[in-house]
């Protein structure tokens, strides 16, 4: 089997509950690609110098994040909305 | 103050000379597989390279085009934005000198393009001089798709974040346009020997 | 207690090792005491980093392998060829060392008593150590929730928790724990032998038609591949949960 690059959005939960303040993996998120709504821990992450969240329907790069000089910066690429789960 | 972990350091480069090590990086054995998107699966019947955009006139090979074109072996040390570098790593490809002979324009960048979105940016002088090549194969074998097959860019001056693997297309611009990670707060032009790795370095 | 929807700022705390287990000849189960730990639910990880004397920084997520426990935990770490910050966890550090960590972090991949059965629990290498946390709190709460959980390993030298899992087999009511080893196996193996695929998981993992919560996590390929069998095999996607570990397992 190939191997893939690839892990989930459960990889950003630090990164997200840091820049959100509350827990995020089971935020559902819609991907302005393709409308399509998921939970953040199951779209795809692909880990190459920074982190790139994507779809798992159309592949559209979700969100990217990356840490430059000690900063981390999430840039909400193709994200049409967030919404964090529970009460 | 940030705590230290006693006895934790960066990895060294032990038995590498240190003039072949940039700045903040360290020599890897392995060959680290880093990638923005999934992996494009391309036969070689589909697959064709395409010199675009500020040309005479565009030229396309198809894969038994490309692959008879005269190549080179080379051996080089690249040197990743993420601190590894790994020495002496051989491959063979088309320069790209070779792939521009006979091409006129006036563009002085380029952006490359690759199968599945990824693209990055260069000055096109990077790309001449025998400073590039489009290599399809890595220590002595086709290149794997893992690794940027059936063809990646190589330029190994640069961070090999613009080595663009799955290379589809390279067009000439005359205008400067930021590339997928140059996009991302990276540098744009990313010389390791300057560390140049993020924008404004 | 731990509350995934709670308001809070996430901060990097100070944890001393108190006790190391050899799990494998490559995996250890460090155990932590975190001062003022909030605690966490089973299947939540934490966040490591190190720090050099120069202030090179590396950090890597790993999940908590126990319920909670007051200011205790525990993380199961394999150590990876070339892995830099496994190498140091399970070579350099000792008991009384301290290292950084923040957490806990997860909302999806959790489960608590309170989620119910039945529970199904399948995980590939390292990816048996959030499964673990749920075990271990369904065991410790007195659950009645069903569990059927399947291992699976490389070989019979990569089993972890084998003693642990054997007892909670024999002794628990309503749990089944299937083993199986992908590469190679011992003569006297009495455990499955081959991955867990279409076939094998017809017949292991709970039917379709009881609604079980199912966890999976391990590799990508092997999460994937397991996580579209069960959705061929009539599970609903949303009650099959996956945490993907990367190509090498953690």
């Amino acid at each position: 089997m190939a191997e893939e690059t690839h892990v989930d959005g459960n990889a950003l939960g630090g990164m997200l509950l840091e820049a959100f303040g509350r827990e995020m993996t089971d935020a559902r998120g819609c991907c302005d690609g393709c409308g399509t709504v998921q939970q953040v821990a199951e779209m795809l992450v692909f880990r190459g110098p920074g982190d790139v969240m994507r779809c798992p329907s159309c592949a559209s790069v979700v969100i990217v994040a990356v840490t430059i000089h000690e900063r981390n910066r999430l840039h909400l690429s193709s994200l049409r909305w967030l919404e964090p789960a529970g009460r | 103050m940030t705590f230290i972990s006693r006895g934790f350091s960066r990895r060294e480069a032990t038995d590498a000379p240190s003039d072949r090590i940039p700045p903040g990086q360290y020599a890897t054995r392995g060959f680290p597989v880093l990638s923005a998107g999934p992996t494009p699966r391309i036969g070689l019947n589909d697959w064709r390279f395409e010199l675009i955009g500020q040309v005479d006139k565009p030229r396309a090979w198809s894969w038994p085009e490309f692959t008879a074109l005269p190549a080179e072996d080379l051996t080089v040390d690249i040197h990743c934005v993420t601190k590894w570098s790994k020495l002496d790593t051989s491959w063979r490809g088309v320069p790209v000198d070779a792939l521009l002979e006979g091409v006129e324009t006036s563009a002085d960048h380029v952006m490359a393009h690759s199968y599945g979105g990824y693209t990055t940016n260069l000055p096109l002088e990077d790309l001449t001089g025998g400073k590039a090549w489009v290599a399809y194969q890595y220590d002595g074998e086709a290149l794997e798709p893992e690794h940027g097959g059936p063809a990646r860019l190589l330029v190994p001056h640069l961070y090999f974040w613009k080595s663009a693997k799955w290379l589809r297309a390279i067009e000439l611009r005359e205008a400067d346009t930021p590339g997928f990670w140059e996009g991302y707060g990276y540098h744009n032009y990313g010389d390791p020997w300057r560390e140049q790795r993020y924008s404004g370095d | 207690m731990a509350r995934t929807a709670v308001l809070r700022r996430l901060t990097w705390a100070i944890a001393e090792v108190i006790d190391r287990i050899d799990e494998t000849p490559r995996v250890q189960s460090l155990t932590f005491d975190v001062p003022d730990w909030p605690g966490h639910l089973p299947g939540q990880h934490i966040d490591v980093r190190l720090t050099a004397e120069d202030g090179y920084q590396a950090q890597r997520s790993y999940s908590i392998a126990t319920p909670a426990d007051g200011n205790r935990l525990t993380l199961t770490v394999e150590r990876l060829e070339d892995g830099e910050v496994s190498t140091y966890l399970t070579g350099v550090l000792e008991i009384g060392d301290r290292i950084e960590l923040r957490g806990p972090i997860g909302g999806y991949f959790v489960w608590e008593p309170s989620r119910g059965g039945p529970l199904g629990l399948i995980g590939g290498g390292s990816g048996v150590a959030p499964l673990m946390a749920m075990l271990r709190a369904r065991v410790a709460a007195g659950s009645d929730a069903p569990v059927r959980m399947l291992c699976s390993w490389r070989t019979a030298d990569d089993v972890i928790y084998a003693d642990e899992l054997a007892a909670i087999a024999r002794d628990a009511d309503g749990v089944s724990i299937t083993h199986t080893l992908t590469r190679s196996a011992p003569d006297d193996w009495a455990g499955r032998r081959g991955r867990f695929d279409h076939a094998a998981l017809s017949r292991l993992a709970w039917p379709a038609e009881v609604e079980p919560l199912t966890y999976v996590c391990g590799p990508t390929g092997f999460v994937e591949a397991v996580a579209s069998v069960l959705v061929e095999l009539g599970h609903d996607p949303r009650r099959v949960l996956t945490e993907r570990f990367g190509p090498t397992g953690g």
